[in-house]
């Protein structure tokens, strides 16, 4: 266990950047959900049809594969960089791939939540001559995320879960899951303590952030 | 609300021009995003310097050292690719997903049933051992069942080469531990949501706890949880390729081989995503069945977020409704309360006998 603690400075870098991982794609992928979710139920043919390709496309595609066509194809094959160092272009590109994926089941959450709106709430919403953006807006999207906010817990706590895929080849992000594998081969540490260790540090980011979302969920439940 | 046309009014004339107007702007802008990535994989991005460049058509002919150049496509026409390369992956990655998926349901019921037991020397380590396995990342299990050999050594000396661990061990061990946890907490629900009359009538009529469990209890379970189990084999299935990156020749591995060898990793990546989406769609369409058929049949299908407090980390799948149509047939199940059968059947069940009282129980 000396051995292991003695190189805990790699243990809280990897960490930090799985933690940054999971924030930035936490975020972006929020934001692209709502969009998809939005142009699903949208009036217009085309925006709806869309959604729906973009999401059944990625969703049953591997993660693995979603970030390895970052890597190789976008990054690699057609030369896109998005940072000066390589840390970081292989950062976003992760970020870029992990929030595609995990916005597909952002969007599937949100619409199973906009489903259990009550069809009066849209109705009378209508009949005020709420338009389509204003009804979104004001009244169906704030009352689908309360009662999606447990399953959207289970997508961030995935999400955490999913930065390890970022150490695929092509890009190689430095996060936890790379460190603990650099630190079996190379030796350092032994290798029982090291993974307890490691999964101790993924259970303090995902446990917490489960009961969390079970306790806020509860909370903000929407009676009816 | 299941139906999407609540959300707005039938559209009139103005309404209709003015979707017409959005409809061109996003086909404008997929079309910008499509031709930027032609155009990229093409590389003949890097000739654009001004919008007038895009007029010229020498950027838009197929470049033969890009990627949509006729050759590179080649290969998937040839058959000893298919041979060499994508059948042999696509086995390896149906028999790690097939002996995986048969461990993780049987690891599922164990641990499932265990943290059901009476017993509080079960519940907590079963309860202990599911939590675990569904709170670290599954790359993590993996890459620790390749380096057993080094543990066996380190712990106990043993020579490394005495012990190997392959490749689909690794894969298999790691998608058995996740996913049996995953399906521990379906089939806990499972169980769970089995109306509590059931019990207590098998109990009356002196059965044991293990025949109630399994004569009444698991049977009765099976059929809710079939499109949750199904759901999460479809996840199986996706994480399986995983073992792309400890070397494991499944399906994505041979791609990169492929694209590696012919320099084409466009059209590989784009060969590869098909054959993943028409599996994965045709399981997750079996889902949906299932679930329609549950529906129809006035049985509630369960959720594993029915009993813990903390929610489910699946990849987001099992988590989710499979479909518009699943969530419509079924307006009268609210996701808060996944068991509105049970509540019924024991109210009908406890008629005249023990009024309210019991339903609280």
């Amino acid at each position: 266990m000396e051995a292991f603690l003695s190189n805990i400075d790699r243990v809280v870098d990897g960490f930090s950047w799985t933690v940054r991982l999971t924030l930035f794609s936490a975020f972006f992928s929020f934001v692209l959900g709502v969009v998809l979710t939005a142009m699903r139920v949208s009036p217009v043919p085309l925006l709806r049809t869309l959604s729906t390709v973009y999401v059944e496309g990625i969703r049953n595609s591997p993660l693995t594969l979603v970030l390895l066509f970052c890597g190789l194809g976008l990054n690699s094959a057609m030369g896109l960089s998005l940072a000066d160092s390589v840390a970081w272009d292989v950062f976003w590109w992760a970020v870029i791939g992990l929030s595609a994926y995990t916005s597909c089941f952002v969007s599937e959450s949100l619409r199973a939540g906009i489903n259990t709106i009550p069809v009066g709430q849209v109705e009378a919403a209508r009949s005020l001559g709420l338009t389509f953006t204003q009804n979104l807006r004001l009244i169906v999207i704030p009352q689908a995320l309360r009662t999606v906010v447990g399953p959207l817990g289970s997508v961030l706590i995935a999400l955490i879960k999913n930065t390890t895929v970022a150490s695929v080849a092509g890009l190689g992000v430095q996060e936890a899951s790379r460190q603990m594998k650099l630190m079996f081969d190379q030796g350092i540490a032994p290798v029982l303590p090291t993974f307890v260790g490691f999964a101790i540090g993924f259970l303090i980011l995902t446990l917490p952030t489960g009961y969390f979302f079970g306790w806020l969920a509860k909370r903000v439940a929407v009676v009816r | 609300m299941s139906a999407q046309a609540v959300l707005f009014d039938v559209p009139g004339p103005k309404a209709r021009a003015r979707n017409r107007i959005y409809s061109v702007l996003s086909l404008l802008l997929i079309a910008s995003g499509l031709a930027a990535i032609y155009l990229g994989f093409n590389r003949t991005l890097v000739m654009v310097s001004s919008p007038g460049d895009l007029t010229n058509t020498a950027i838009w002919a197929v470049n033969p050292s890009g990627q949509w150049a006729a050759d590179r496509w080649a290969p998937f026409i040839d058959p000893s690719t298919w041979t060499n390369y994508v059948l042999p992956g696509l086995m390896n990655t149906l028999t790690a997903a097939l002996i995986a998926s048969v461990l993780a349901v049987i690891f599922g019921l164990v641990f499932g049933i265990g943290r059901l037991s009476d017993h509080w020397w079960i519940r907590i380590p079963a309860g202990a051992v599911v939590e675990f396995f569904r709170g670290i990342p599954l790359l993590m299990l993996i890459f620790f069942t390749m380096a057993i050999p080094i543990v066996m050594n380190q712990v106990f000396g043993l020579p490394p080469a005495q012990f190997q661990v392959t490749a689909l061990a690794a894969v298999v061990t790691g998608l058995t531990l996740y996913n049996g946890s995953v399906l521990a907490e379906v089939f806990r629900a499972g169980i769970n949501a089995v109306p509590k009359g059931q019990t207590e009538a098998a109990q009356s009529i002196g059965m044991t706890k293990t025949q109630t469990m399994w004569t009444i209890l698991i049977p009765q379970a099976v059929t809710s949880m079939m499109p949750a189990i199904v759901a999460q084999l479809v996840v199986l299935l996706k994480d399986s390729a995983l073992g792309y990156i400890i070397a494991f020749p499944e399906l994505l591995r041979n791609f990169t081989l492929v694209a590696t060898r012919e320099n084409n990793v466009i059209p590989a990546a784009i060969v590869c995503a098909i054959i993943y989406i028409v599996i994965n769609l045709s399981l997750s369409r079996l889902a949906i069945w299932l679930e329609r058929r549950n529906a129809r049949r006035g049985k509630p299908s369960a959720k594993a977020t029915a009993a813990g407090g903390a929610p489910v980390a699946v990849n987001g799948a099992a988590a989710t409704p499979t479909g518009d149509e699943a969530a419509g047939a079924a307006p009268s199940e609210p996701r808060n309360e996944p068991l509105p059968d049970t509540e019924e059947r024991d109210g009908r069940d406890d008629d005249g006998t023990d009024g309210d009282g019991s339903q609280k129980s």
